[in-house]
């Protein structure tokens, strides 16, 4: 059996045993899905049956998912998507600069930030949820256009993080090349380490997004309520005030709810496949 | 000598860039650390402060002094939560690290679908944590209830189902940091590699791997601090469940994490205690989490 | 070290700017307080005339209203109440609805605010400790006036009512009596605990010939476990308040009755289609299915239920229906009647401005007495003690004034008095559960109760 045979076989098993892994991975987001179309009753007592005619409900949770309340869904995913862009925007932009500074100037302060913002990732967020949320009022960050502030400076920590981790792994020679055919700062780190970093730049990108489209306490009590609502807070409200639940309309609502990160992960991975055809990350 | 000519020239290299930065400190350190103090330093600062206080919204506070901690510290629920968490923190850290590198060195190979992998693998995510809670709630309910029995019932279940659920949701995430780690591995060292005859096995433990530290510091990290923090699985798989009461009317609830202790000890009377607890743990998490990192970025030195 | 220094001059300020922010917003409503009070009862006297002057800018001339609603079921009720309320005065009323189980974090977060709530929820004794300092005193103000009766409202030591009960409720057990004829039995041979059991145990033991079971399944999940944890523990409680005098928060409880709480709880957890273990995860939605679908005779809950069970869910006939008292071998209980109180009062802030004091309580009577507000009430709450509440064609309260009528004592909720309700609650549902799966036992229960009042007294009161 030849090296290229062998290879073949075994990349066939892997790719079996991926198969499998799959399945087993997707029948949760199955179960979700199939249960959406089901009545409430049956969600509970026969969770893991197909839909019968007796269960099944068409589009019944999607509609009332989308209706009920005195607050029109599309605003919520309207201040969803305004939350999470300029959020994670403004997130990614500043926390690059700031690791890339923090990891090419090495003074005490350098340290000391890149500490501080090790701790607050440690920082539980019920610790600092009250405090949050009267200092986000008393400054008026309590609009999606301002709560991005809230977010970045909750949010620095891990971004600054991973930020600085990976400009550690960058080459300082070509940035010393740009500066030695007078780049300026600026110019230096935005035409040519933010290029290098493209794919940290996506992968945080996708975990800052994943947080603040499913964020749910931080703007719960930092949003200024009575105007605005995001998908994650509109969700709560299919909860009673005992504990029971309106199941069915709550999968359909967090099915809805990630179509547009699928879109947009499925969308991002081609960048991270072709920046790394174009060798923008080979040393 | 070798090191020695790679520390100078390191070291020339620092000043010639840093002198240039430096000079744009204000733009590019001054809006995150504004965002910062205004998102995190005053509110924890805050927080610290209240943590001596009895309060019941921030403005209405006493200062109590000690009282709070001399409370959490006879409170057995609290200690049993932390050491709890650590156990919990320490399996699942080593068992999300070894199989979202295992996903992640598997899915950069080039095997075939990796692309529809690689998106299934991080689905999980999609969905926020409380709702996953009780998904898999229903699933392990459904399969315990086979042999009469739940989640609620033995402490083994809730550990190890809330170990699977987090698998289950964090491989994805630590899969993607892994793989942008994996493709910066230079391929010509890896090539390098090959043409001297070196076993896979081999090029993985002394190639690929030292390659990734950076990113293996980066998830070991995470998880560690996710584990510490996990608060919305936890609460809507057992919320604590099975209770053990003590003779004295307290209660230690067996699979309750800290960030949970922290919140339902926050809902009494006072906030106080809720607040000093969060102190304590975060200095714990702090210490824990310096120690981890001092040692993997020492193995990143190394290289 | 210069760096350092710099470093921490940088951070102090930083600190201090958002602290004298934080100072100024604090100070500002307050300036802005004195003037305007003095234009208050002009305010008061011409609402009507506010329509036209009623622009964004000057809301602190007129007032307005923010009520943290607490049930997220009415939200929309309220909603369009508050609406309407707008149209009519020109007064701005904005209610908002905290999410289901996070009451207490978003009051604590939102009276920090600056346009902090002027209108909260205060329903038990817990909730007076916590937020006490909040509650304006609400003796001689016009809703009090409104009030037909003291009995539900709370007060502080000194004697000030601080909350109000808007609506009373009522728990038992429903009946469903198209069934318990089918069966061989009606509602008179039923009078305690023996009859009770007798009557359930032989519809249990024919569950198969009849096609129904005697008790829908007493489900131990968070959706269900409150009626068990709350209401079924009023019994016991309320007993031995009743012998002992106890007419406040006792720091202690006493194991008098927690006999008889096993009693019926083993009666519930055995005439019943679901028993053991899975009652640990049986949820409420499943419970209410038996009993609306017809597959059970007896359903633990309250005068809430009402509207689910003979039009939201299921379409039951409301003649089938009864709610009778939770007999559970108590001397003397073919007396009792049904368990009525509330857990809905209202509070006002007493750190709101006087105008926006003024135009809450102004809302309050206007809910109270206008055709649209009573109507809500009605429907929404039931019966509420004020003079202009309309009668709500609930079945269950016609039962609840039968019994009171024919001379039965009310069983009163003595659970309000429960200290940090939450947490002794959760210590009871678990050592319940446990001893139903039989993973534990009854005396794990008792110590929860008993010895877990205590404990949690102690560090409410720390």
């Amino acid at each position: 059996m030849g090296m290229g045979q062998r290879k073949r076989l075994s990349n066939a098993i892997l790719t079996a045993v991926f198969v499998i892994i799959t399945v087993i991975y997707l029948y949760p987001i199955f179960l979700v899905l199939m249960n959406s179309f089901k009545s409430n009753a049956s969600i509970n007592t026969d969770t893991f049956a197909f839909p019968n005619s007796e269960t099944f409900m068409h589009w019944q949770n999607y509609i009332k998912g989308m209706t009920f309340g005195d607050y029109p869904f599309l605003k919520s995913v309207a201040y969803s998507f305004i939350t999470t862009v300029l959020s994670s925007a403004l997130i990614l932009i500043c926390t690059s600069m700031a690791a890339w500074y923090i990891s090419r100037v090495d003074s005490a302060f350098c340290r000391f930030v890149y500490y501080l913002c090790v701790f607050s990732m440690i920082v539980p967020f019920q610790m600092v949820m009250f405090t949050l949320s009267k200092t986000a009022d008393t400054l008026k960050l309590n609009t999606p256009w301002t709560i991005p502030v809230i977010y970045l400076g909750f949010g620095a920590g891990l971004a600054v993080f991973m930020f600085a981790g990976f400009v550690k792994s960058i080459p300082r020679s070509i940035e010393e090349a740009a500066v030695i055919d007078g780049c300026t700062a600026p110019q230096t780190f935005f035409r040519v380490v933010l290029p290098m970093m493209k794919p940290t730049f996506i992968s945080v990108g996708v975990l800052e997004i994943m947080w603040i489209w499913n964020d749910y306490l931080l703007p719960y009590l930092v949003l200024d309520r009575t105007k605005y609502m995001t998908i994650p807070i509109h969700i709560q409200y299919l909860r009673g005030s005992y504990g029971t639940v309106d199941l069915g309309a709550t999968m359909a609502l967090i099915l809805l709810s990630i179509v547009p990160v699928v879109v947009f992960y499925l969308t991002c991975q081609k960048y991270i496949i072709s920046g790394v055809a174009a060798g923008a990350v080979k040393g | 000598m070798k090191t020695a000519r790679k520390r100078d020239a390191s070291a020339h290299s620092c000043r010639l860039i840093t002198n240039p930065i430096r000079r744009w400190g204000w733009l590019f350190l001054l809006p995150t650390f504004a965002a910062f103090c205004v998102g995190f330093l005053y509110p924890f600062a805050k927080g610290l402060f209240l943590s001596f206080c009895k309060f019941k919204t921030t403005s209405k506070w006493t200062w109590v002094g000690l009282k709070n901690y001399i409370t959490i510290f006879q409170d057995e629920g609290f200690l049993h939560a932390f050491w709890y968490t650590a156990l919990y923190t320490l399996v699942s850290m080593l068992i999300i690290n070894v199989l979202a590198f295992a996903v992640a060195y598997a899915l950069t190979k080039g095997i075939k679908g990796s692309n529809f992998f690689r998106t299934v693998f991080f689905m999980p995510n999609l969905i926020g944590g409380i709702v996953l809670g009780y998904i898999w709630l229903m699933i392990f309910d459904g399969i315990l209830g086979h042999f009469d029995t739940a989640v609620v019932l033995e402490t083994k279940y809730g550990f190890w189902g809330l170990i699977i659920l987090m698998c289950w949701q964090q491989i994805g995430y630590m899969m993607i940091i892994y793989i942008a780690g994996l493709q910066a591995v230079p391929e010509d060292m890896l090539e390098a590699a090959r043409i001297d005859g070196a076993s896979s096995w081999k090029t993985l433990w002394h190639i690929t791997i030292p390659n990734v530290m950076p990113s293996i510091t980066i998830c070991t990290f995470l998880s560690l601090t996710n584990g510490f923090k996990l608060y919305d699985q936890n609460l809507a798989l057992t919320a604590g469940s099975p209770f053990k009461t003590l003779a004295d009317g307290n209660v230690i609830k067996t699979t309750e994490m800290l960030a949970l202790n922290i919140v339902s000890s926050n809902t009494s009377n006072s906030k106080g205690p809720g607040q000093a607890k969060a102190v304590i743990f975060f200095i714990l998490v702090a210490i824990i989490g310096l120690l981890q990192l001092a040692a993997t970025r020492k193995k990143e030195v190394d290289q | 070290m210069k760096k350092l220094i710099a470093l921490l001059l940088a951070v102090v300020m930083v600190l201090g700017l958002v602290a004298c922010a934080s100072s100024t917003a604090d100070e500002t409503p307050a300036a802005t307080e004195e003037p305007a009070a003095a234009e208050t009862p002009a305010a008061e006297e011409t609402p009507a005339d506010e329509e036209t002057p009623a622009e964004e800018e000057t809301p602190a001339a007129t007032g307005s209203v923010y009520y943290l609603n607490f049930k997220p079921e009415a939200n929309d009720a309220w909603q369009k109440l508050a609406e309407d309320y707008t149209a009519l005065t020109g007064v701005p009323v904005k209610v908002v609805t905290a999410a289901s189980g996070t009451y207490d974090t978003t009051l604590a977060a939102e009276l920090d605010k600056s346009s902090a709530p002027t209108l909260f929820q205060c329903g038990n004794q817990g909730a007076i400790n916590s937020y006490g300092d909040y509650c304006l005193p609400l003796d001689g103000t016009a809703i009090m006036d409104q009030m037909t009766t003291d009995a539900f409202n709370l007060k502080d030591e000194d004697g000030n009512t601080l909350s109000i009960g808007y609506c009373y409720e009522a728990f038992g057990i429903i009946v469903n009596k198209a069934l318990l004829e089918k069966a061989g039995y009606t509602l008179d041979d039923i009078t305690n605990f023996d009859s009770l059991k007798a009557v359930a145990d032989d519809i249990h033991a024919r569950a198969a010939e009849l096609g129904f079971n005697a008790f829908s399944s007493a489900g131990l999940d968070s959706s269900s476990s409150w009626r068990f944890s709350g209401h079924l523990a009023n019994m016991p409680l309320y007993y031995q308040f009743r012998d002992d005098g106890v007419t406040s928060q006792p720091a202690t409880i006493t194991d008098a009755y927690l006999d008889n709480f096993k009693m019926i709880w083993d009666l519930y957890t055995t005439d019943t289609a679901t028993t053991g273990a899975a009652l640990a995860t049986a949820t409420m939605d499943e419970s209410e299915a038996e009993f609306g679908e017809g597959k059970a005779v007896f359903f633990q809950n309250g005068t809430w239920e009402y509207s689910a069970l003979t039009k939201d869910k299921f379409s039951m006939n409301p003649d089938d229906l009864a709610m009778i008292p939770i007999y559970c071998g108590v001397d003397g209980e073919e007396k009792a009647g049904l368990c009525a109180g509330t857990e809905n009062c209202w509070a006002i802030n007493n750190e709101s401005s006087e105008e926006d004091i003024q135009a809450t309580i102004d809302f309050l009577v206007w809910v109270v007495t206008s055709d649209e507000g009573t109507t809500m009430m009605a429907e929404q709450f039931g019966p509420c003690p004020f003079k202009d509440a309309k009668e709500p064609e609930n079945v269950f309260f016609q039962d609840a004034n039968r019994y009171t009528a024919e001379g039965n004592y009310v069983v009163t909720w003595a659970f309000n008095w429960t200290p940090a309700v939450d947490d002794w609650r959760a210590a009871v549902v678990d050592a319940l559960t446990q001893y139903t799966a039989g993973t534990g036992d009854w005396e794990a229960v008792k110590t929860a109760f008993v010895q877990g009042w205590a404990t949690q007294y102690a560090k409410e009161n720390a």
